[in-house]
């Protein structure tokens, strides 16, 4: 007999490989050590198989169990216990919460004071059923069909230099998601005078269709990481595209998670 | 002085402000830190740089 762990739960189970110990069926997948594994494979003391039934929602356990396996224990368990506040939840910001959401992050902070409309649906995580929704509302709506198990709270309303300390104190790092250069600065001036501890992930240019090889993640000053190309704005004749946008979403959401596991550098 | 890790030459102190200006830098859209210490805007007129000062300019442009 050997003992493994099967969909998070310790079992003991007879036959030396995989598919010995549990016969494949049709509409399974099956994961051992975090792999997805198609053919058979000896299993060992303590191994870790998950057994997905194709289609069907688990149980929080099982899901978690399975982000698990996806991540490593060890990711997991940093995230899941992590708070991100997203500001500005436009093409920046509700793809990185989305972003966030599947990773599993723990506890999300959403805040913007907009409603969904039509031009935001060419890179905004939105669909045509939100359109007239506050974007929190819809967001959080969206992450409640990711990830249940997940903590979402949300704020309407427009982020001033008078309520960034009250609504942003005590999170492990910020999310700088604005469209308006002003308040970009205003809010990274605002937790680098007030919050001098916090990390804030920021953004700067990521309009148009120049190459994405531009976009770079740095580390400015002592707390702040600016992604972007830092010079192409939107502006007349340059429009906020969605591969560039989500190329710098994804800069900035993989920063966020490189500090969350204690890495600081970009 | 040092600007943005890089050496340049400062000919005589300047006001934040100022020198924000000659650089075509709009202070409603910067952050700026001045040995290590990030100075509001509030400050930035009568802050003035000096060419043995390490300042660090970031500058925000549109778009989310």
């Amino acid at each position: 007999m050997i003992s493994v762990f099967v969909n998070g739960e310790r079992e003991e189970v007879s036959g030396n490989t995989l598919f010995s110990a549990f016969p494949p069926k049709e509409n399974t997948v099956m994961i051992l050590n975090g792999f997805q594994v198609n053919e058979d494979f000896p299993i060992k003391e303590n191994d870790e198989i998950h057994i997905i039934e194709k289609g069907v929602f688990p149980p929080e356990k099982q899901l978690e169990a399975m982000m698990s396996a996806r991540h490593t224990p060890k990711v997991h368990k940093v995230l899941k216990k992590s708070k991100v506040a997203v500001a500005g939840l436009g093409g920046l910001g509700s793809n990185i919460a989305v972003s966030l959401a599947r990773m599993g992050v723990g506890k999300l902070f959403l805040v913007d004071f907009d409603i969904v409309e039509p031009s935001n649906l060419n890179r905004q995580s939105y669909y045509i059923k939100h359109i007239g929704m506050p974007k929190t509302d819809a967001l959080k709506t969206q992450i409640e069909e990711i990830n249940p198990f997940i903590e979402v709270s949300v704020k309407n309303v427009k982020v001033t230099e008078d309520n960034v300390f009250e609504l942003f104190n005590g999170f492990d790092v910020i999310c700088e998601a604005f469209d308006n250069p002003v308040d970009k600065a205003m809010l990274v001036n605002s937790v680098m005078l007030n919050m001098p501890k916090t990390k804030i992930v920021s953004a700067s240019g990521m309009a148009g269709y120049d190459s994405a090889n531009n976009i770079k993640t740095e580390k400015r000053m002592r707390n702040l990481y600016v992604c972007g190309d830092f010079e192409t704005g939107a502006d007349f004749g340059t429009g906020l595209m969605p591969p560039r946008v989500l190329v710098c979403a994804g800069h900035q959401a993989n920063m966020i998670l490189r500090l969350l596991l204690g890495q600081n550098e970009p | 002085m040092k600007l943005n890790g890089k050496h340049f030459k400062l000919s005589e102190p300047v006001s934040i402000l100022n020198f924000i200006k000659d650089k075509n830098y709009n202070a409603d859209r910067v952050a700026v830190e001045v040995n290590g210490k990030i100075v509001p805007k509030t400050e930035f007129e009568k802050t003035t740089l000096k060419d043995d000062d390490e300042v660090e300019i970031v500058c925000f442009v549109g778009g989310g």
